[in-house]
C-alpha cells in the first residue's frame, strides 16, 4: 500500500503556517494574502452554474489535501515523454511543487535569458516579473483560481529577452507523489522579437488521490514567437484544476498544444487574448480519456484588436465511460475588425457508454470578421474495421491506425516533431479493441 | 497439388435473413471464374461471407482454402492465408497514408505469423516496390500520399484496390464489381492492369455486370447466380450471352429461383 502524504486542508490556520515557509517579497506575500480572502469568500462551483453544469465535484475532498508544506519525496523525470530524445535547451523539474532541479544553456545565459523555478527567481529578478506575474489570470474568477493565487508554489519562469530566440526547446515537469498537490504556476514572458519552444508535462502513474490547482500565464511580445506544449498526464486519481492564459501582443505567433491524457477529473480553463493586430494563435488539443475519466475544457479566444487570427482545434478520443466537455467561445470586441477566428471539436467515440458535450459559441461585436465554428461526433465504423483486417491488419492494429488517423491532422499543425511522437506513442499505447 | 477455394453448400444470412442458400464453387488457383446475376441475387454477400465480414452469418456449409476451414479464421487470418477482395465500395480511413496502410498491410500478408509491432518491410524497399507497382498501373506516384480511399472518386477508388491487389499479391481473389464507376478506357486499364500484375497466378472470382472487365481475363468458367444460389455454369460464352440477352432465360428457366430472387431485390431496395 501507498502511504499517502497527510494534510490539514485548506483553513486560514494552515495558510498562514505555508506564509511563514515562504521566504519572499512582501508584494508576492500580500498577492496570497488577497487571493486567500476571495478564497474565503467565494462559494464551492456546483452544478447549479452553467460552468460547472456538467462536472460534478462531489468526489473532490479538498480538506484531504493542503498546501505545499515541506517536501516529501524525490521523483526522477525518467517517464517524462515530451523530452524523449530531445536535446533540450534547459530543464526545470519539481515535486509536489517544490523545485528539484534546473539548468539552463550557458549561451541562453548569456544573452539573459532566465529559466528555473519561479520562487527563486521572483526573488533575484522580482522587479522585472511583478508586471506580470499573476497579472494575466484572473485570480477571482473561482475558488480554484484564487486557492492557486494563494498558495501557488513551485513551477518556473521563462523569460526571454528582446530579440533573442532560444534554438533548442526548454522542458519542464512537475510530478506529484500519492496524495501530494501540485501547486506550480508557469510565467513565460517574451518580449519583442524573442523566440522560444516550452514543453511543459506532468508525471503521475496509478490511481493514488493527488490535487494539481496550477496556473499558466503566457506573454507573447510584439512579433515574438511562443510554441508551448503543456501535456497534462497525471495518474488517474489526480483532480486537475487549472486557468491558463496567453497574451499575444502585435504581429506575435503562438502555438499553444494542449494534450490530456491523465487525471480523474479535470476543469480547464484556457484563455487566448489577442491584444495586437495581426497577432495569431494557433491552439491545438489533444485529448485521449479512458475509464471514467472526467475532462472539461473551457475555451476563449478573445479578438480585442484588428487583423487578428485565433485558429483553434480541439480533437479527442474517448473509450470506455470517460467523459469529454468543451466549450469553446470567440469573443470579438468591437474594434476587432477583419478578424479570422475558428474554433472546432471533433470526437471519436470509442465506446458507447462514453459521453461528450461540445458546445461552440460565438460573440462578435465587430462587423467585419469572418467566424466559423463547429463540432463533429463520431465512432470507428465496423466497416472502416473489417476493410481493414481484409488487407491483414488485426482488430487491435486496425484500431490502432483508425484513431492515429483522426488525430493526424492535429499532428499535421504541430511544428514539433518529438511532441506530435510523444503523444501518438501514449495514444497508441492506450488503445484497445473495440467493435 | 493444386490450390483450391472450395465452397460447400454455403447458407448464409444477414440479420437472420437468408440471402444464400447453398452455393457451391470450387476456384482452383490459375483460374478466372466469373460471377453474373441480377441485382440481390446474392453476389456481393458470397464475397463478403467468404472475407468473413461479421455481418454475414454463415448458417450451414464449408468454405476449405488449401484445404483449411477458412470459416474457423479471423478476417484478418483469411487475408494472411492468402484472400483478397476488392470492394465494391472500399471504407476511407481519414489521417492514415496509402503508402503506410500498405506497408502493414503488405508486411502481414508476407508473414502471417506477424505481431503487431514487429518489424515492417524495410521503408526503401517497400518504397521501390510500390513505386515500381504504381508504374505499371500508370498511377501517379502523389497517389500514395494520400489518406486511405478519402475524398477519392469512384475511378480512384478501384484503382486503389487494384493497386493493393498487385502489393498483396493473394492466391484467391474476389473482385466485387471492381468495374463499376469506370468509364470504358479506365474498365480496359483495370482490365490489363490484373492480367499484368500476375492474375494468371492466381485464382479470381470476378464478380460482374460487363464483360469487358473480363476482356482480358477471359473466364474459364462463367457461373449465374440468382435467389442465392448458382443455376447456370458455363464458359466464356454465357458470360457473353448474358452480356447481350440479360437474365431473361435464366429468369424463365428457372422461376423459383427468379421469384426468390425478386422478393429478396425488393428488400434490398425496400433498406437501402
Amino acid at each position: 500500500m501507498t502511504e499517502l502524504a497527510t494534510h490539514s486542508g485548506f483553513t486560514s490556520e494552515s495558510f498562514s503556517a505555508f506564509l511563514e515557509t515562504r521566504n519572499e517579497p512582501s508584494w508576492v506575500s500580500d498577492l496570497r494574502k488577497k487571493a486567500w480572502e476571495s478564497y474565503e469568500s467565494l462559494e464551492m462551483p456546483h452544478r447549479r452554474l452553467e460552468e460547472w453544469r456538467r462536472t460534478d465535484l462531489r468526489p473532490l475532498r479538498l480538506n484531504r489535501y493542503g498546501f505545499a508544506l515541506e517536501k516529501t519525496a524525490e521523483v526522477q523525470p525518467e517517464e517524462a515523454l515530451l523530452s524523449l530524445g530531445v536535446e533540450l535547451g534547459g530543464q526545470v523539474g519539481s515535486v509536489d511543487s517544490f523545485p528539484q532541479s534546473s539548468f539552463l544553456e550557458e549561451k541562453y545565459q548569456e544573452q539573459g535569458v532566465l529559466f528555473g523555478s519561479l520562487s527563486e527567481i521572483l526573488n533575484t529578478h522580482g522587479d522585472l516579473l511583478k508586471p506580470y506575474f499573476l497579472q494575466l489570470v484572473n485570480t477571482d474568477y473561482d475558488k480554484f483560481s484564487a486557492l492557486h493565487a494563494a498558495g501557488w508554489s513551485g513551477g518556473a519562469v521563462l523569460y526571454v529577452p528582446k530579440g533573442v530566440k532560444v534554438d533548442l526547446p526548454l522542458h519542464m515537469w512537475s510530478a506529484i507523489s500519492a496524495g501530494g498537490v501540485d501547486f506550480s504556476h508557469t510565467l513565460v514572458i517574451l518580449e519583442s522579437g524573442a523566440e522560444a519552444t516550452l514543453m511543459a508535462e506532468t508525471l503521475g502513474r496509478g490511481n493514488d488521490p493527488g490535487l494539481h490547482c496550477g496556473g499558466v500565464e503566457l506573454f507573447v511580445g510584439e512579433k515574438a514567437k511562443l510554441r508551448y506544449v503543456n501535456l497534462q498526464n497525471w495518474g488517474m486519481g489526480t483532480f486537475h484544476f487549472a486557468h491558463q492564459k496567453a497574451r499575444v501582443e502585435k504581429k506575435a505567433q503562438l502555438q499553444w498544444t494542449i494534450g490530456a491524457l491523465g487525471a480523474r477529473l479535470a476543469k480547464v480553463n484556457q484563455h487566448v487574448e489577442l491584444t495586437g493586430e495581426e497577432s495569431q494563435a494557433q491552439v491545438n488539443g489533444v485529448m485521449f480519456t479512458e475509464d471514467k475519466q472526467h475532462l472539461a475544457y473551457h475555451t476563449l479566444q478573445h479578438h480585442r484588436a484588428e487583423n487578428a487570427i485565433s485558429d483553434l482545434l480541439y480533437k479527442s478520443a474517448l473509450q470506455d465511460k470517460s467523459h469529454l466537455v468543451w466549450r469553446g467561445m470567440i469573443k470579438v470586441d468591437s474594434v476587432a475588425q477583419k478578424t479570422n477566428g475558428y474554433q472546432r471539436n471533433d470526437n471519436l467515440m470509442l465506446s458507447n457508454h462514453a459521453r461528450t458535450d461540445s458546445i461552440p459559441g460565438l460573440e462578435i461585436e465587430a462587423d467585419d470578421v469572418i467566424c466559423t465554428h463547429g463540432a463533429t461526433t463520431g465512432k470507428v465504423e465496423e466497416e472502416q474495421i473489417v476493410y481493414a483486417q481484409s488487407r491483414g491488419l488485426t482488430k487491435k492494429e486496425a484500431t490502432r491506425m483508425i484513431v492515429a488517423g483522426f488525430f493526424q491532422q492535429i499532428f499535421d499543425r504541430i511544428t514539433i516533431e518529438s511532441v506530435k511522437e510523444a503523444l501518438a506513442e501514449a495514444i497508441g499505447r492506450r488503445i484497445r479493441e473495440y467493435v | 497439388m493444386t490450390e483450391t477455394l472450395k465452397i460447400c453448400d454455403l447458407h448464409v444470412s444477414v440479420e437472420g435473413k437468408p440471402i444464400l442458400k447453398g452455393v457451391n464453387l470450387t476456384l482452383n488457383r490459375g483460374e478466372v471464374h466469373a460471377l453474373m446475376g441480377p441485382n440481390g441475387s446474392g453476389k456481393s454477400t458470397l464475397g463478403l461471407a467468404l472475407m468473413g465480414h461479421p455481418r454475414y452469418e454463415v448458417t450451414s456449409g464449408s468454405v476449405e482454402l488449401n484445404g483449411e476451414d477458412l470459416l474457423e479464421m479471423e478476417v484478418h487470418e483469411r487475408a494472411r492465408a492468402g484472400l483478397f477482395m476488392a470492394f465494391q465500395r472500399p471504407m476511407s480511413i481519414p489521417g492514415v497514408k496509402m503508402a503506410d496502410f500498405l506497408r502493414h498491410a503488405s508486411t502481414n500478408v508476407r508473414n502471417p505469423d506477424r505481431k503487431e509491432g514487429e518489424d515492417l518491410i524495410p521503408m526503401r524497399e517497400f518504397r521501390k516496390e510500390l513505386k515500381s507497382k504504381m508504374d505499371q498501373l500508370k498511377m501517379d506516384t502523389q497517389f500514395a500520399r494520400r489518406y486511405v480511399n478519402e475524398g477519392f472518386s469512384g475511378g480512384e477508388m478501384k484503382r486503389a484496390e487494384i493497386l493493393q491487389l498487385a502489393m498483396l499479391r493473394p492466391k484467391f481473389a474476389i473482385l466485387d464489381e471492381t468495374d463499376s464507376g469506370l468509364d470504358a478506357d479506365a474498365v480496359r486499364l483495370a482490365s490489363t492492369s490484373i492480367a499484368e500484375i500476375g492474375g494468371a497466378e492466381m485464382g479470381i472470382l470476378i464478380i460482374t455486370h460487363h464483360e469487358r472487365l473480363l476482356e482480358h481475363n477471359r473466364p474459364d468458367y462463367t457461373h449465374v447466380m440468382l435467389g442465392g444460389r448458382i443455376v447456370e455454369t458455363g464458359g466464356a460464352e454465357l458470360a457473353a450471352e448474358l452480356h447481350k440477352e440479360g437474365y431473361g432465360r435464366i429468369r424463365h428457366e428457372h422461376p423459383e429461383a427468379a421469384a426468390e430472387n425478386e422478393s429478396m431485390e425488393e428488400e434490398t431496395t425496400a433498406s437501402s
